[in-house]
């Protein structure tokens, strides 16, 4: 099932290394870039069908072409890597196992945007791979890939690496694009989006690792070939980074639209130890949760996700298997999103600190049935009323927690204890 | 939210050794203000001294040329400055999602009990200072510690051992 387009050197010795990833192909696709108009490599990119692989699944040409034409300012690229997502892995393969392809994306970004100055915004905690990623920078500058004649064409690039200092709320864009100002990242509120007034207030695209890595394929062998892999909507292949309760965690890149059960289990080899499946994450913690009924028709795409009242979002797929505390796992999320809001708006600020206390509180078995409703109700008031959806990350799978798992929040209410018999969580 | 916002004053004035100060002056030509140099100002304090004083956020915002408040306000919002002295070896240990699947609370059990020390504690002798923190990205070879930066996965109580014993 799965395929080599993104991960193609990632098995390959020291393809980190320019030398060794030119003899694989890295910049090979330069020629052919700077011979096209940039307006082509936009249109290669609209019609390959790519979207943003940061989570939203935003069509990347498109968002390309919302940038204004003719205006008087410089435009800008930011490359998000900021990767903290519970359950996302993906991005930091690239940048340690192939960040040249990553660096060529940039290239390829850039021509078609018409931006001379591109930044990567890193995660801060990503220490051994921001090394990795500058490495990679440095040689493609000695080498004359970025600098003042890219690949010796008539073409300028700067790239630098801006490193994040633990803010989840930074992968939000406009709150990357605050941080890299040298300001708290807060996010901004929208309109104006960050196409027409972005990075010191002027356009700017954020794109997604793996967006960016996806374009020099689709250079190479232009859109239909792209479109070969996944399905007609949601066409391409994707990082996915299966973890939790599965013999064989890890990171596979699969083509879109594949049956769920089958990759966990064909791929991940099945749930661990033989145990018996509970329930599915499909993209990140911020995924309504799906149960094995709901998941015999789901497919690995935007679509079908949707159908099912969840989301695609960044291919992090999370295994959950009988012995999971739902209450349990419903609090160490809570604690997540809490920790992470960035205190701009009321309702995310105080609303998820209120949820965690009540979560808690049913965990003490101190809980009524009226809390069950409680949460349900702050999930509905805290909803879309803020700048960003930091908060929607929160209650929206705490939402499908309390919908689908209902009766394992009444056994702590009713009965004062776990439904659960064996449960080896903290 | 971070609700860190203490500052320590060191008595002693605050400057970047050479190297630094050359990295300060190659990334200050990458941005056209001053401003964005906030962050990774940060970051070179931190990588010479391990922290971040009173001292250090008066020379950063000297330096930059901005409001010593915009630096504080930054080095308070970002929670991997740090603002204080932390153990020789700094152990992360990911608590969420997909660690506490697969045992995280093992870890930090063996830790509490081996070290002495709770998440957020230094030990007395400096040698190590313990921390539990949000997802740290490695989550498909949970769980995971990070010490001084570098990432240790599948981890159990035996290779937690041995990595313990390597430490100084």
């Amino acid at each position: 099932m799965e395929v080599k387009i993104l991960s193609a050197k990632f098995n390959i010795k020291d393809a980190h290394k320019l030398e060794v990833a030119r003899q694989h192909g890295a910049y090979s696709r330069l020629d052919k870039l700077f011979a096209m108009e940039p307006v082509a490599v936009t249109e290669e990119v609209k019609s390959s069908g790519l979207r943003g692989r940061g989570g939203a699944g935003f069509p990347a040409g498109l968002k390309w072409s919302f940038l204004p034409k003719g205006l008087n300012k410089p435009v800008y690229l930011t490359v998000n890597s900021d990767e903290s997502e519970p359950a996302t892995f993906k991005d930091r393969f690239i940048l340690v196992r192939d960040p040249h392809l990553l660096i060529e994306g940039i290239i390829i970004c850039c021509y078609a945007i018409g931006c001379h100055d591109a930044y990567i915004y890193i995660r801060g905690e990503y220490t051994t791979q921001v090394k990795a990623l500058q490495a990679a920078i440095d040689e493609a500058y000695s080498a004359g890939f970025l600098g003042e004649k890219v690949g010796g064409h008539d073409f300028k690039l700067d790239v630098t690496v801006h490193r994040g200092a633990g803010a989840y709320i930074c992968g939000e864009e406009t709150a990357l694009l605050e941080s890299i100002e040298g300001k708290k990242g807060q996010p901004r509120s929208k309109p104006p989006f960050p196409a027409v007034e972005g990075l010191y207030g002027c356009p700017t695209i954020i794109n997604n690792v793996q967006t960016i890595a996806s374009l020099p394929y689709i250079i190479e062998n232009g859109a239909e070939a792209y479109k070969q892999y996944g399905t007609e909507k949601s066409p391409g292949t994707h990082l996915f980074g299966i973890s939790g309760h599965v013999q064989k965690p890890g990171m596979y890149e699969l083509p879109l639209g594949l049956p769920i059960l089958e990759v966990i289990e064909k791929v991940a080899g099945g749930v661990l130890n033989g145990k018996k499946l509970k329930a599915i994450i499909p993209g990140g913690s911020s995924t309504p949760v799906l149960t094995p009924e709901d998941a015999k028709t789901v497919t690995l795409d935007y679509e079908s996700m949707a159908a099912h009242k969840t989301m695609f979002g960044s291919g992090g797929i999370v295994v959950l298997d009988e012995t999971v505390d739902i209450v349990k796992l419903v609090e160490n999320l809570a604690q997540f999103y809490h920790h992470e809001s960035c205190g701009q708006c009321t309702p995310c600020r105080e609303g998820l600190g209120w949820i965690l206390k009540i979560v808690k509180k049913i965990l003490r078995r101190e809980g009524t049935m009226g809390d069950i409703d409680l949460l349900v109700e702050l999930c509905d008031n805290i909803e879309m009323k803020t700048v960003c959806v930091l908060s929607a990350a929160c209650t929206m799978p705490v939402r499908s927690y309390l919908n689908k798992f209902r009766h394992e929040f009444e056994a702590y209410v009713n009965q004062g204890t776990s439904a659960q018999t064996d449960v080896k969580q903290g | 939210m971070s609700n860190r916002s203490k500052l320590i004053v060191t008595g002693k004035p605050f400057r970047y050794d050479q190297e630094r100060d050359a990295e300060f002056e190659r990334l200050v030509k990458r941005y056209p203000t001053r401003e964005s140099m906030i962050l990774p100002a940060l970051w070179l304090t931190q990588e010479q001294e391990g922290w971040i004083s009173a001292e250090a956020i008066a020379y950063i915002a000297d330096r930059i040329g901005t409001f010593a408040s915009q630096v504080y306000e930054c080095a308070t919002f970002y929670t991997m400055y740090n603002l204080h002295p932390m153990g020789r070896n700094h152990i992360c240990i990911c608590r969420t999602l997909s660690c506490w699947l697969r045992g995280k609370q093992e870890i930090v059990d063996y830790l509490k009990d081996e070290l002495g020390l709770k998440p957020g504690e230094i030990s007395a002798d400096g040698k190590f200072s313990l921390e539990e923190v949000e997802c740290l990205g490695h989550c498909g070879t949970a769980p995971v510690v990070q010490v001084n930066g570098e990432f240790h996965e599948n981890m159990d109580v035996d290779k937690l051992k041995s990595l313990l014993a390597t430490l100084k």
